[in-house]
């Protein structure tokens, strides 16, 4: 004890004690960590991540790189959130079936069980939005009209007044939004798929997306009124136009062709 | 009853009371004079065809107008004070919108048949134009603007011009979102002319762009001056056809001197009175299945929103076009700024829209007609003007291809981009391809036309000859069909005449007479009609080998 009491104050004391410390942490770590891993796969968190990765490998992979990075045809997914998951392989889009200036929607080839585990997957390689909960994407009890408002203001400069879809540059397009899902569209709010910017809860909160599905399912669902009878698509003059001239005129001109064929003949004496 | 008092002995001595009809007309006679009017009117004959009764579409869908308009401002407030909507219509309630929109909200929804007369009254504006614009084809693809009627297309323009802007203001009236976007892109448009943009744009609005004040000032424009104006025209416009007498096309006994046709009364009468319910059925019941302009949905205007897919309605799609598809092209000339990517278009808008009604003048001075024309040529045996007409409408059709550019890119899974090209390139170059091909087909027809006036109809029964030749039996054509194939007349070029005078000295020929030879010789040259088969031609043809 004395040697070392004696050498308590040499210069490379601090560096012994800390040695002597990093040792016995990861001694401690490499006692304890594997009974610790062993524990964690037993989870079902794990072993969707798990499955969502070899999905993954073979569904995503071939764009996306083995590990989520990203390639030249595919971005990176690191950071993009279960929600983005959620939307782009819940809608059809993912995975892709071709390039082009943008995924359309498809008939969607995975289970809704799959797709939570590629979400959960891509989630592990970094945060990003977390899928929404029906709660949370619900909207009864909305404000509809508030949600008319918002609309107008951030989405129908590309949706149109009333979700009907409309085009961008170089065939891009900001599509229909008849029968979407809520928690789709709160998705897209949400992550800001291919062209849309994103809206998150910072600058357009929980509540306010819920006005504007509100709005959406009331105007453009399957089961929306249309007080003024056939509403031609909901696009506007163009097609009202077309239709006057087709319909309209051409209704006319038929009549017009009726009443001269049918013209008073002289009596016959 | 007085002249049962005061002249009892006539009455009894069996002298018949005339018929109340001839009574009231007694009445009226004497009192309005009309006897002389009625009886030189009423048996006008006019001549039968159907496409003479597009202009009488366009006059009912008029009436019909003014009648569901005149029902619309009963309840129309045209005010932008600003309200707060608490009627029946739930997605928008608690919004703030102008008395205007909430208005128009209103009549959809709370005046009784209000959405019905509204859909009317659009509906009947669309088709209202439509049917000018066909009444115009018809009037030029036969030639019926030719002296004496100039003046009474001319007027016809103007109609058709005014429905235009008479139908802007109209539906700029409810102040939604669309409309709003639409009146905003005719102040910038009123902005981009020089010098006077700016101030035009400052009286029109009452300052700053929207102010408190247009949906008023539309308001008056919409359901007094434009239609004022439009009325007197318009009875003008019905004068002329009675006075210059209706065109008739060729065929026999009809010269240019007569119509032939049935009277005014009663056939006409009858059956005028009859289409016009026929033309207002027809658009009561399109108003009554299909929507248009749904402004509940569009949303009040605001000048800080828009919306995608926002286009004016279809007579005005073509001025739209023209804006959308134009490079967006600035200077600054000597300090100001010239937005010539708004300017041009709307140069354009006034020239391209303008043609029409100058080029009756600009036909007969290359023609130097100066007769009176009252047959009707077919279009085929007028090919230069039906090809520059054809080639007219496809500049306005690719027009309205760029004013729904967007539409044709989401719905034909097109780029937006490439429809602007194609656009800016068809422009110009499709009434070049236009006039050619529709020039091509009138000299085939001709030619056509030709052939069966000296060869006679194809019967389509094959005749085998004594000695094994087949041919096919061509039945000759009746006088009368023969009258009407080959009535038309054929003009000859412009000649200048002799490039020296009798003494040898060279004539001095203007520039402007040098044009005209040349597009005279475009209208009547050569290559540009076919000779019409002579009579001498048809009888050595008939008389010589029978069959043929």
């Amino acid at each position: 004890m004395k040697k070392l009491s004696a050498r308590r104050r040499h210069p490379l004391a601090a560096v012994v004690v800390l040695l002597l410390a990093l040792a016995a942490t990861g001694g401690l770590y490499a006692a304890f960590a594997p009974a610790g891993k062993a524990q964690a796969d037993e989870t079902a968190q794990s072993l969707a991540i798990d499955e969502g990765k070899k999905l993954y490998t073979v569904g995503c992979a071939s764009c996306h790189g083995t590990g989520g990075q990203g390639t030249t045809d595919g971005p990176s997914l690191v950071g993009v959130g279960s929600a983005a998951v959620d939307f782009q392989v819940g809608t059809g889009r993912m995975p892709a079936q071709q390039p082009g200036a943008q995924v359309p929607k498809k008939p969607v080839i995975y289970t809704q069980a799959e797709i939570d585990q590629l979400a959960a997957y891509v989630a592990s390689l970094g945060a990003g939005p977390i899928t929404p909960t029906d709660k949370q994407v619900d909207p009864a009890g909305a404000d509809v009209a508030k949600g008319g408002e918002l609309f107008r203001n951030n989405c129908a400069q590309c949706h149109n007044f009333t979700g009907k879809g409309g085009a961008l540059t170089k065939g891009k397009y900001a599509p229909d939004l008849e029968g979407v899902s809520p928690k789709h569209i709160y998705e897209a709010m949400q992550t800001g798929p291919q062209s849309m910017p994103s809206f998150p809860d910072t600058t357009m909160p929980e509540q306010e997306k819920k006005d504007i599905i509100a709005y959406i399912q009331t105007v453009n669902g399957s089961e929306s009124a249309s007080p003024g009878g056939l509403a031609l698509g909901g696009l506007g003059p163009v097609s009202e136009g077309l239709f006057a001239w087709i319909f309209g005129l051409g209704a006319l001109v038929a009549v017009a062709i009726w009443v001269a064929a049918h013209t008073a003949k002289a009596k016959k004496s | 009853m007085s002249t049962a008092t005061t002249n009892p002995p006539a009455d009894q001595a069996g002298q018949r009371k005339a018929p109340a009809g001839e009574r009231v007309a007694d009445w009226a006679d004497g009192r309005l004079g009309i006897y002389g009017l009625a009886k030189a009117n009423m048996r006008k004959i006019f001549p039968d065809h159907w496409s003479f009764m597009l202009g009488e579409v366009a006059l009912y869908s008029f009436i019909i107008i003014i009648l569901t308009g005149v029902y619309l401002t009963l309840f129309f407030q045209p005010s932008m004070t600003e309200v707060v909507y608490h009627g029946p219509y739930e997605p928008m309630q608690g919004i703030r919108m102008s008395e205007a929109y909430a208005s128009t909200l209103k009549i959809s929804f709370e005046v009784r048949g209000g959405l019905l007369v509204r859909q009317i009254h659009h509906w009947g504006a669309l088709i209202f134009l439509a049917a000018m614009f066909v009444h115009m084809c018809r009037v030029f693809f036969t030639g019926a603007f030719r002296k004496p009627r100039e003046v009474n297309w001319v007027f016809g323009f103007l109609l058709f011009v005014l429905g235009m802007f008479t139908g802007f203001t109209g539906y700029s009236l409810p102040d939604d979102l669309l409309s709003g976007t639409g009146v905003r892109f005719t102040q910038g448009a009123i902005l981009s002319v020089p010098i006077v943009g700016t101030y035009i744009s400052m009286f029109l609005f009452g300052g700053e762009f929207p102010g408190h004040d247009f949906v008023a000032r539309f308001y008056s424009i919409h359901i007094l001056l434009l239609p004022g104006i439009m009325l007197g025209l318009l009875v003008a416009h019905l004068i002329l056809v009675f006075y210059h007498k209706h065109t008739q096309f060729a065929g026999p006994g009809r010269t240019n001197k007569n119509v032939v046709g049935m009277p005014l009364l009663p056939v006409y009468m009858a059956k005028a009175g009859g289409f016009f319910f026929l033309v207002f059925g027809i658009i009561a019941i399109i108003s009554a299945i299909a929507t248009i302009n749904p402004i509940w949905a569009l949303g009040p205007y605001r000048p800080d929103q828009v919306s995608t897919g926002a286009q004016p309605d279809w007579y005005m799609g073509f001025a739209e076009g023209l804006v959308r598809v134009m490079p967006g092209w600035e200077i600054n000339f000597w300090g100001h700024t010239l937005n010539l990517g708004v300017f041009i278009p709307l140069v354009l808008f006034g020239l391209v829209l303008s043609l029409p009604a100058v080029y009756p003048f600009v036909e007969s001075w290359i023609t130097g007609d100066k007769r009176e024309h009252h047959i009707l040529d077919r279009p085929r045996n007028a090919p230069t003007r039906t090809a520059l007409g054809v080639a007219w409408i496809t500049a306005y059709f690719i027009g309205l291809v760029g004013g729904g550019n967007d539409l044709w890119a989401t719905h034909f899974h097109l780029s937006l981009n490439a429809i602007s090209w194609f656009v800016r390139i068809f422009f110009f170059a499709g009434p070049v391809i236009a006039f050619i091909v529709t020039k091509r087909i009138c000299l085939g027809l001709q030619r056509r036309d030709r052939d069966k006036v000296l060869h006679g109809r194809e019967t389509g029964i094959i005749k085998r000859l004594p000695h094994g030749e087949f041919v096919e039996i061509h039945e000759p054509l009746s006088p009368g069909q023969l009258h009407t194939l080959t009535a038309h007349e054929q003009y000859k070029p412009v000649e200048l005449g002799p490039e020296v005078d009798e003494n040898g000295v060279k004539r001095k020929i203007s520039p402007v007479q040098k044009l005209r030879a040349k597009l005279s010789k475009g209208y009547y040259g050569e290559n540009n009609q076919i000779a019409k088969p002579t009579a001498e031609e048809y009888k050595e043809i008939s008389e010589g080998h029978g069959h043929h």
